[in-house]
This record gives C-alpha cells, structure tokens and sequence, in this order.
C-alpha cells in the first residue's frame, strides 16, 4: 500500500510520480534473501524509472508480458495454471529462474478457475471450465448490456453493474438484481424496508456464493503473493504493472457491448455511445488510482483493444476512442501514476492523432504489437517511454539468430538512445525456449548502452 | 433509383435501405436487380476498405444492412441455383480458439462475393474441416485464428487435408498474429490480413 504524504494535495504531478516512485523502488521492509538480491531490485528499479524518464538507463529493461509460455515452459497445462496453486507456483519460480527477466510483469495467464466456478462466470470460458485443459481462457463476446440499456448506465454505472450486469455475468449473483436502493437506509422506520430483499432467498444464495468467491479469490491472492514474492527476495525482481484500468471505450466495446454491438451503437446511437464513455472517465480513473496504491506501485496496467488500426478511421478514433481514454491517461498522470499502455495489434495511424495531442511528457508506457517502431519513436520518442515489438510469430518460428538479428534492429532504432525497454509485442502464450533466451541474451548483452 | 439505393448503402444510411428497397419492389423492380445493385454497392464498400477508407464498423453495418435487404426479397425470390455459385468454401475458427467475428465478416464477404460459403462456427477440430471439404466437394478452405493458441491446430489442420490426400484443396489462413513466418509453419496456400485479401484469394483460385 502506498501512504500519501500529508501534503499530498499541494503537490504536482511531477512530485506525486517521483514520491510513487521512490516509495517503490525503496528496499526498506522488503525482505531480501542477499545483498545482492537487493542490490538488483534497485538497479532493475532504476533502470525502468530511466526509460519512463526518457534517459539512458545503464541497458535496455527486459520486460515481457508473460502469458501461457511459463506453464509449457514448465510442464504443467493452462488448467494447472488456474486450478493448482502449487504446480502454478513451481513453474512460474522455473520459468523466472531460468530466462531472469528484469521485472516480473503480471502473469495474465495466472487466474482463479475456482472463484469462477463459484460465482458461474459467463463472460470467458476457461480450461476445465467449458474449454479443455490445454487451451487458455477467451472471452465470449455477448450483449451484457442491451442496445436500449444505455440511458440506466449513464445514469448509474455502478448500480447498472450491480444490479443488472452481474446477474448476466455470473450465474451465481442472480439475486443481485433484487437489491433495493442503498438510500433506504436513510431513516430507522425505512432502514428494515432495505433489508427485507437480503432476506429473500436468490439474495440469501448470491451473497452465500459472493463471500465464497471472496474466499477463494484470497486464497489465491495469498498464493499469487507468495510466488512473486519468494521471486523479489530471491533475485530481486520487481513486480510490474501495479494497477489497472481500461480505456472507456474498451470497457464498453468489450464485455459490456461486445465489438459487434458497439460498432452498430456508433451509427445508430453516437451520443449514446459517447456519453457512455464520457461517464466511464472518472470510474476508469478512479480504478486505477485505487488498485496501483494499493500495490504501491507507480505503474497502471491498460490494455487496448478496439482502436487499433483498422478497428475504426482515425476520424472516428478521435471521436469516440481518444478523448475519454486521453482524459483517464491525464488523470492518472495528475495522480502520479505511470500509464502501462498493451497497445494490441497496430497502432500505425493512431501514433500522429496521439502525438499532435499527447498528454504530458516522461509520464507513459506503449508496449507496442506490431506498430512500426521507427514511426513509434519518432511519433512518441520525445514524450512517452517505448517498448515491446518482438512479434509472436518470430518467436514461435523463427530461429535464434532470426531473433537476435531482430532484437538488435530495434534497439538501434527504437531504443536509440534510450527511452526503450525491451518487450514482446503481444503476450507470451508460444515460443522455443532457444528464442526466447537468444531474445533475452542479445538484449542483456546488445542493448548496454 | 438503384443509385439511390447503392448510394444509401454506401454512405451508411441504414433506415434509407430499407425503405428504399420496399419502394422499388412497389414499382415494379425486380429482386435481382435490386440485388445487383447491392452488390455494387458493397463492391464499393469492399474496394474502401481495401483502401483504408472503409473500417471494420462499416463491414459490420454493411452486414446488417444486407440481411435487412435479402429478408424482405427472400419472399419473392426463387430459391438461388449454386451452379451460379463462383465456388465453394469451407471455412471456420480452428480447434481451440472461440473467437468468431472476423470470421464472420470473411464468411460474409465471400458470400457477397459469389462463393457457396459453409461456415462450421468456432473451435472446429481438423477431422470436421476434412469431412466437410469431402461431403461438399469444395475445392478451397478457410482457417480463422485470432490467437497465437491458433498457430498449432492450423498446422494440423493443413497436415489432416494432405493426410486424406486432399492436395488439391488450397487453404488460406488469417488472424490477429498471422503473417508469413505461420504462413510456412502451417503450410498453408496463403494468408490475408482481413476480408478483402480473402476475397481476392478465393478469386485467384477458382
């Protein structure tokens, strides 16, 4: 947890970041398992800090978004990944031990298929969910939220969730769509009226069900913690993303709308579909805000999806896509925070619209997918911290000296000097443990500056 | 007035194409023509996108735009012969992957373009793509993958068709990740990157 100093409000931006990150990359009350290990942990700590800074850090970061590879890596399936906690654990220690990446970046492939069995999730399949053990979880595009619903999100997106959302998302929390209005509690002679739903048994069943999953989800979390943490001490790697959000109209477009839905929604209902994200902006921020504190980490997780090259002209790009995801990418670096854009797929066209009207400078992250990164540089290199690029493909057929030859073209070019880390372009689901290393191995040694 | 049409068509003007649509049947236009000039229109929509000026929300309205049309003229209309047909498609997500809307539009697309399309839907094993390919005689197939997850059961499902000694058959793939490099790793005939490219590459081959 970070602890905002008093003076928390006087400060700028600037301040804000540098007290984040000062209390992130302070050893004291971490364990260490060696000198060394702490010794690391500062230098790797430095090294990412440098990049955000747009300075030359002493060599490239390597900082891969690990997905699915660490389970094959390790012999265990996409199932043992979500459902055995100590299997998860010892391929995660053998795969880190093994290729020592800079950071531990968050494990997206790591999940609870227990809490989701718990509460009945709709939104993705899973392994040993409806998916075979071997296959990793997808989402399932649907309707969670109707064409005609979007009048009742905007006028109370939490309440929409919870009464309306989550009875669709998760089998289990039917009786959420009984709650009353919290505002009957105002009075002593109203305040039973609230609770004579909780009372009712689909209520009693969704909340029974609700405290499980929050069990579970601690179990998980304990373990979770544990693994990274034995990690930390051990070779001094630091965690990475802290926080997380999603751009508004991802959030929309994704599991609330689904892609089909919010494109129709942006012929046949625009303003709908725009106050919609603009509503979206303060919750988006605020997530954010809370999860990266809690973490007492500098650094906010957000992938991006749906404005991508291809996914909409850039006119519409600046109409329904940029100005609300701007607004939270400026809120977040008002709070001291660093944004971690995943920037899936290509952002070709977008990089222009981006950097004619970037938000403030040295205070941002794009992984990018397969964006051209010598436009990347030259379109963000003199505001916002760059990385990733290595393609999918490459890494699952090319050969080490395919690789190599290709991390080197992107360290000359996108990490000239510096303001680079070097990355996969999307998350690590497959590749060969020889390119993987012949990844690493160039960027550790190529990439000193 | 079939300009009219094609040109509500092409300028999204979705509640226009339905009225307009009923209104040339009231005077007398024939289904078929007011096909043909859908089909002009969505040759235009098509050669947008190509170019970068037509995006993905403008092939899904397209989409809608045409069921609305071809389930007002399906009444009318005599059952379409397949020996009209350019040719004929299998096409699906490959095993594994649940992914199902570029599919979709691929699917679309090539229907609009004169293909007899079978769609087998999401997580297709290799078994169903080949048993389909031999029940309905056709000669090119289609493999949909938006992850990385896909790049496997894409080689197995090329390796499948030569098993059942089916080299004749030439299999395209596509896909978020997918460019030469899987390309060769799958053995497939060719690649494209959206809906367009596959049009032209069934054309090419038939």
């Amino acid at each position: 947890m970070f602890v905002q100093p008093e003076n928390w409000s006087k400060l700028s931006a600037t301040e804000k970041r540098e007290a984040r990150f000062a209390s992130w990359m302070s050893t004291e009350g971490r364990p260490f398992a060696s000198p060394d290990a702490e010794s690391e942990y500062k230098l790797r700590a430095q090294r990412i800090k440098d990049v955000i800074d747009l300075k030359k850090p002493d060599r490239v970061p390597i900082t891969p978004f690990v997905g699915g590879y660490f389970a094959k890596f390790g012999g265990i399936t996409p199932y043992d990944v979500m459902y055995d906690y100590e299997k998860y654990t010892v391929a995660w220690h053998k795969f880190n031990e093994e290729f020592k990446p800079d950071f531990l970046v968050f494990s997206g492939a790591f999940n609870p298929g227990k809490v989701f069995d718990i509460l009945g999730y709709q939104v993705y399949r899973w392994p040993g969910g409806s998916l075979s053990k071997n296959v990793d979880f997808q989402c399932l595009e649907v309707e969670y939220m109707l064409a005609d619903e979007y009048d009742d999100f905007i006028a109370d997106p939490e309440s929409f969730y919870m009464r309306t959302y989550m009875p669709r998302a998760f089998s289990a929390l039917q009786g959420f769509g009984m709650l009353p209005t919290f505002f009957a509690s105002m009075e002593l002679p109203m305040a039973p009226a609230l609770m004579i739903p909780a009372g009712l048994p689909p209520v009693q069943q969704s909340l029974k069900a609700f405290m499980e999953a929050g069990l579970a989800a601690l179990e998980y979390a304990e373990a979770s913690g544990k693994a990274d943490g034995y990690l930390q001490a051990t070779y001094g790697m630091p965690a990475l993303p802290g926080g997380f959000t999603k751009a508004p109209f991802d959030y929309i477009g994704d599991t609330i709308r689904g892609t089909r839905g919010i494109m129709l929604d942006m012929f046949r209902q625009p303003a709908k579909v725009i106050a919609a994200v603009e509503r979206l902006v303060p919750i988006a921020t605020k997530l954010g805000v809370q999860t990266a504190t809690m973490n007492n980490n500098p650094f906010v997780f957000i992938p991006l999806h749906k404005g991508a090259d291809g996914f909409m002209s850039d006119a519409d790009f600046r109409k329904f896509y940029w100005p609300t995801y701007k607004a939270v990418l400026e809120g977040l670096i008002a709070e001291g925070l660093v944004p971690w854009n995943l920037v899936e797929g290509g952002y070709n066209s977008r990089l222009a619209v981006i950097a004619e009207d970037h938000p403030p400078a040295g205070a941002s992250y794009w992984n990018f997918d397969q964006t051209d990164m010598t436009a990347a540089k030259k379109y963000f290199g003199d505001w916002a911290a760059i990385a990733g690029n290595v393609p999918s493909s490459l890494l699952h057929t090319g050969t080490p000296e395919d690789v190599a030859t290709y991390v080197k073209g992107l360290i000359d070019t996108a990490g000239k000097d510096g303001g680079y880390a070097l990355a996969t372009g999307a998350v690590l689901d497959h590749t060969t443990a020889e390119n993987l290393h012949a990844m690493f191995t160039t960027g550790k040694e190529y990439g000193v500056y | 007035m079939s300009q009219e049409l094609i040109d509500a068509i092409t300028e999204m003007r979705e509640e226009d194409v339905v009225a307009i649509t009923n209104q040339l049947l009231d005077e007398g236009v024939a289904p078929t023509d007011i096909l043909m000039a859908c089909k002009q229109a969505m040759d235009v929509i098509g050669k947008r996108f190509e170019e970068g000026d037509a995006f993905i929300p403008e092939l899904i309205l397209a989409g809608e735009m045409m069921t609305s049309v071809t389930d007002i003229l399906k009444p009318r209309m005599a059952e379409e012969s397949t020996s009209d047909k350019l040719g004929k498609i299998v096409i699906g997500t490959v095993q594994g992957d649940i992914h199902d809307i570029a599919k979709d539009i691929v699917a679309f697309m090539l229907d609009l373009n004169g293909f007899d399309v079978t769609d087998l839907g999401v997580d297709v094993p290799p078994e169903k793509f080949v048993e389909t390919v031999q029940d309905t005689g056709a000669t090119i197939v289609g493999l949909s993958g938006f992850l990385t997850l896909a790049f496997d059961p894409m080689k197995d499902t090329v390796a499948a068709f030569k098993a059942a000694g089916l080299d004749d058959v030439k299999i395209m793939i596509g896909g978020g990740q997918i460019d030469e490099n899987i390309r060769q790793y799958t053995g497939a005939n060719a690649y494209g990157r959206d809906a367009m490219a596959a049009v032209d590459l069934a054309k090419s081959w038939v």
